[in-house]
Parts: C-alpha cells; sequence; structure tokens
C-alpha cells in the first residue's frame, strides 16, 4: 500500500515534530523512526525530509546543532524549540479533529485496529 | 586487494560524491556533511547486514536517489541559493577569518585614498593639479590593496613605488602649460600608465604567468562595471541628499562637490577592486555577458559602415577628433574581442562566434586602414604635432594588436591552431600597452618641449 503524496506531505510535519518531541535526532535515525513506526510503508526520501527539516528550522520550529556522541561521527542534530512544541500541540488539535470525525464516518474501520 | 586498500577506495568515492553534491548550487558545505553522513549511515546498516562495503555505498547511493531530483527538492526550500549570495555567509571559519581582515585592508585603503585626496587642499590645490593628479589619489591605493592581498614580497613594490613617484613627477615636476597639448595628454594618459601599474600589483604573484594576465584583463572588466554601477548609486545618493537637505531649508551644495564626490569616487576604486577580489567566481562575470550582447551589434555596424563607404565612394573626412574617435573605436574592438576571450573555454571547439568576431576585427582593420590613409595626408599638410604623433602611435599599437588577432582568429578558424595561441598573443602584448602609455607622458611632453 502506498500513501498517498498529499497525505505524506500533510502529516509529515506533525510527525516530524513529534519524533522530535521524544528527543534531539537527526536525519537518518528519523527516517529510520519513522520507517519503524508505520511498519515500512512511510517510505520518505531524503530529498523529501531533509528540505523538510530545513523548512522547519528556517520557521523556527527545530533548531539544528552539530554534536559528535562519543564515539561517533559528528553530525547535525535538530531540535524541538518552544515554538515547535506549540506548533505540535496546535497540530495535534487538527488531527485530533479530523480523526474524530473520521471515526463517525467509518465506526467500523477504525475500531478494529489491533486486531488485523 | 587489501583490506586499507578497499576503505581507501571507499574513502575516495565518498570524496567524489560529496564532489558531486558540491557543485550543486543548491546544496552548501554543511548539506554536503549532512547528506554525507546519512550515505555513511546507509553504507554501515547495508554493511552490518553483510554486504560488502563497496556493494553497501552503492545501493546507499541508489536508494538516495538521483542528485537531479534530490537539489531540485532542496532548490524548492533553498531557492534563496540560486541567486548566489556574496562572501558574508562563509561557513569555513579560517576563509571567514580570511574575508574579514580582507574587508579591515579594504576599508583602511578605502579610507586612505578618500583622505589623501583632501590633503593637498591644505595647500591650496587648484581644479588643474587635482585634473592631472587624480589617479594618483586613487590607484595606489588599489595596487596596495592587491599587493597586501598578495603578500607580495621582493623587488615588486619598491619598482611599483617608484612608478607611482615617477607618475607624480610626470603630474607636477613636468612644466607644461595649461591647456597646452602635453597637459591634455597627461591628463588623459597618465591614468592608463598608472593602471597598467595597478596590473603589475595584480599579478605580483606570478609575473610571467599568461593566466594570471588573463586574470587582470578579466579583473579590469569587472572593476569598471562595479565603479560605473557604484557612481550611478553615488547619484542616487546625492539627489536624495539635495531633495531632503534643501526640504529643512539647508544646501549641501559644498559638503557634496567638496567632500561626497571626491572621497566617494576615490573610494569607490579600492571597493569595486575588493568586491571583484572577493567575489570572484560568486556571480557570473557581467563584462563577458556585455560583449556577447554587443559582438554582433558592432559587427553589423561595421559592416554597414564598409558598405556606405564602398558605395557611395564617400572618402571619410579626417581630423584630429575623428581620428580620437577611430582609436576608439578600435580599443572598443579589442575590449569586445577580449572580453569574450577571457570568458571562452579554451578547449571549446570553434564556432559561428568566433567567425562573427573575426568578421568584427577585419571590417575595423579595414576602416582604420582608410583612417590611417586619410591621416597621411593630414600629416603631410600640416606637419607633426604632439597629439597627432599620440593618436597615430595609439593607432598603431591598437593595428598591431587586432591585426595580430585577426590573423591567429583565422588560423584558429580555419582548424590550424589551438584557441590557447589567440590568448597567448593577448596577454603578451599587455606589456606593450602599458609600455605605450608611459611613453606617452614620459617621453613625448619633453620631445614636444612641453607644448
Amino acid at each position: 500500500m502506498r500513501v498517498t503524496k498529499d497525505l505524506v506531505a500533510a502529516s509529515a510535519t506533525p510527525i516530524v515534530l513529534g519524533i522530535l518531541a521524544e528527543g534531539d535526532s537527526y536525519g537518518y535515525a528519523l527516517l529510520r523512526r519513522i520507517s519503524d513506526l508505520s511498519g515500512g510503508e512511510l517510505d520518505w526520501t531524503e530529498g523529501f525530509l531533509y528540505p523538510l527539516l530545513h523548512r522547519l528550522e528556517r520557521l523556527g520550529h527545530v533548531e539544528a546543532y552539530w554534536h559528535a556522541a562519543t564515539g561517533e561521527r559528528r553530525r547535525k542534530y535538530y531540535r524541538i524549540t518552544r515554538q515547535g512544541l506549540a506548533e505540535l500541540a496546535e497540530q495535534k488539535r487538527q488531527w485530533q479533529t479530523v480523526v474524530e470525525a473520521l471515526t463517525q464516518v467509518w465506526p467500523l474501520l477504525i475500531p478494529q485496529e489491533g486486531t488485523a | 586487494m587489501t583490506v586499507t586498500d578497499g576503505k581507501d577506495e571507499l574513502e575516495t568515492q565518498f570524496a567524489q560524491w560529496r564532489e558531486h553534491v558540491r557543485r550543486r548550487p543548491e546544496m552548501v558545505e554543511s548539506d554536503a556533511d549532512e547528506l554525507e553522513d546519512h550515505l555513511r549511515n546507509s553504507v554501515d546498516e547495508l554493511a552490518g547486514l553483510g554486504l560488502d562495503r563497496d556493494e553497501a555505498f552503492l545501493v546507499a547511493v541508489k536508494r538516495m536517489g538521483g542528485l537531479d531530483e534530490l537539489s531540485r527538492e532542496f532548490a524548492r526550500e533553498h531557492s534563496e541559493r540560486l541567486w548566489k549570495q556574496l562572501m558574508f555567509t562563509e561557513d569555513d571559519p579560517a576563509k571567514k577569518n580570511r574575508s574579514r581582515r580582507d574587508l579591515i585592508a579594504m576599508l583602511v585603503c578605502a579610507f586612505g585614498a578618500a583622505v589623501s585626496i583632501k590633503i593637498p587642499e591644505l595647500w591650496n590645490a587648484d581644479g588643474h593639479f587635482y585634473q592631472k593628479n587624480a589617479a594618483l589619489f586613487a590607484l595606489p591605493w588599489v595596487a596596495g590593496f592587491l599587493m597586501w592581498r598578495r603578500r607580495t614580497t621582493g623587488w615588486v613594490p619598491g619598482l611599483l613605488v617608484g612608478l607611482f613617484g615617477l607618475g607624480a613627477v610626470v603630474a607636477n615636476a613636468y612644466p607644461t602649460g595649461d591647456d597646452g597639448q602635453s597637459e591634455g595628454l597627461i591628463v588623459s594618459h597618465l591614468p592608463l600608465a598608472l593602471w597598467m601599474v595597478v596590473g603589475l600589483a595584480y599579478v605580483s604573484d606570478d609575473l610571467r604567468s599568461a593566466r594570471r594576465r588573463m586574470d587582470f584583463v578579466r579583473f579590469t572588466g569587472e572593476w569598471f562595471v562595479y565603479l560605473v554601477l557604484m557612481l550611478l548609486g553615488g547619484g542616487v545618493l546625492t539627489v536624495f541628499l539635495y531633495a531632503i537637505f534643501e526640504a529643512v531649508g539647508m544646501s549641501p551644495d559644498t559638503f557634496i562637490s567638496e567632500w561626497l564626490v571626491p572621497c566617494g569616487v576615490v573610494a569607490a576604486t579600492v571597493v569595486g577592486a575588493w568586491l571583484v577580489e572577493v567575489k570572484q567566481g560568486v556571480i557570473e562575470n557581467i563584462a563577458p555577458v556585455l560583449t556577447r550582447l554587443f559582438t554582433p551589434l558592432f559587427t553589423v555596424a561595421l559592416l554597414a559602415y564598409l558598405v556606405v563607404i564602398g558605395w557611395g565612394g564617400r572618402g571619410i573626412d579626417i581630423d584630429r577628433s575623428a581620428l580620437i574617435t577611430f582609436d576608439l573605436l578600435l580599443a572598443v574592438v579589442l575590449g569586445l574581442l577580449l572580453y569574450s576571450q577571457s570568458a571562452r573555454d579554451p578547449l571549446a571547439p570553434r564556432g559561428p562566434f568566433d567567425v562573427m568576431q573575426l568578421v568584427l576585427v577585419v571590417s575595423a582593420l579595414v576602416i582604420d586602414a582608410l583612417v590611417l590613409w586619410a591621416m597621411a595626408g593630414r600629416i603631410l599638410e600640416y606637419g607633426m604635432t604632439q597629439n597627432n604623433v599620440t593618436a597615430i602611435g595609439q593607432n598603431i599599437v591598437l593595428l598591431a594588436n587586432l591585426a595580430g588577432a585577426a590573423w591567429l582568429l583565422l588560423t584558429f578558424v580555419r582548424r590550424r591552431t589551438g584557441f590557447a595561441a589567440v590568448e597567448r598573443w593577448q596577454t603578451a602584448y599587455l606589456p606593450v600597452f602599458g609600455l605605450w602609455f608611459w611613453i606617452v607622458v614620459l617621453i613625448l611632453p619633453p620631445v614636444f618641449r612641453f607644448d
């Protein structure tokens, strides 16, 4: 199953901000995490992720810093900012609305989650 | 193959890949770092799954997708990078440091120029003094800035000081009468002679290198373009100064004519040199673009002129100012030739543009031959004056250059030589111009008894 482009685009920011809210991370780890979270269904390209991160940085939702963890290469890490957390809360509210609406329209589909 | 060899090879591949990324204007150094780290993570992971590291590299690169697509995505977010930015966004600390020191040196030189032009006023220097000396307040500072950047040592700085000193002697110690021919020639030619001295400073890190001399030709063109742009900007500033201060009942006349204009112009010459030096390659050079645009137009104009002369049988009615006009025409043709050649890839095969240049040069030569023919009669009639000698000498210097260039272009277009010969001719000829300008200011006035 492929997730459509529009849906990927719409969900990208909340997903990235959500992961960064758990802790600082870098591009490669973000891609792996997203792939894991979606069971491999969300397969973002580098050409999608990095410009997105740079855009979030420009908007002030995240900030970047170079850091070398012990025994590892120097990497560009991203950290969510206070403004980014506010944005994430706002996105959560909007998605909640969408999900609630969907659960009512598709009463049979969504509660079956976990049984598949 | 040993293990270390494989590792080195992989590093070379990383370096090559990085090189490809850096060639994209959309991606900057830190993007290359970030993406390289990503690639290395991918390689590590694939190698962990049992792949050979070389194979892992290939797979990881393939996974990342084409650089075209990647850079297109980057361009969407970073469109400003396509408008290449000037020196102020340097990531590398060493380069940043260097560009800051350049900036300070430039400011010192520009300030020095601005101050130096006001000093003679302490002794009530008049307009005549400034007319003859103007270049001496600007160009030594430009040369100084260039030498500072090149860390010039040895005999070159001494020679430069000597030449500028000689220029000062010519401008002030020669007993030229006001408004005489000698004075006019010194006013018009001393800046050119001194500019060749600036050229010496420019190539001082490698005096014999043809590439460096061609760089100086490029530098001259870009510097001139910047200077014109800055003067236009200065003009706008002046207009506003007038308008806003007159609105409060003050006239900024004296300030503008005695401080802003002279100090601004000499400082602008240094700032122009600095801009050309630091932005080398950052912005597309503009002089070659202009020559590309105007070469066809000038070619058509000159051909039309030849047709008119040939058809109507009109002789060229020549006097001195006409001769100077034709000198300037040759200089413009030479400029068109030089700047399109300076931006040409020496390895590129001949193209229609080379043929057009040949046509342009040959038609200029034919016109000039007609002018010289007409001029010879005039000299027989009126005898030699300093202005005539200069105008004809100039003509001969330019004519020799263009004739040589035309011949080499012809052999190039007929595939007998490479383009390098054409370029070498021009760079080898540069000192001839320098010599000629110095002859005009240094030797001709005494020969004609400072008439």
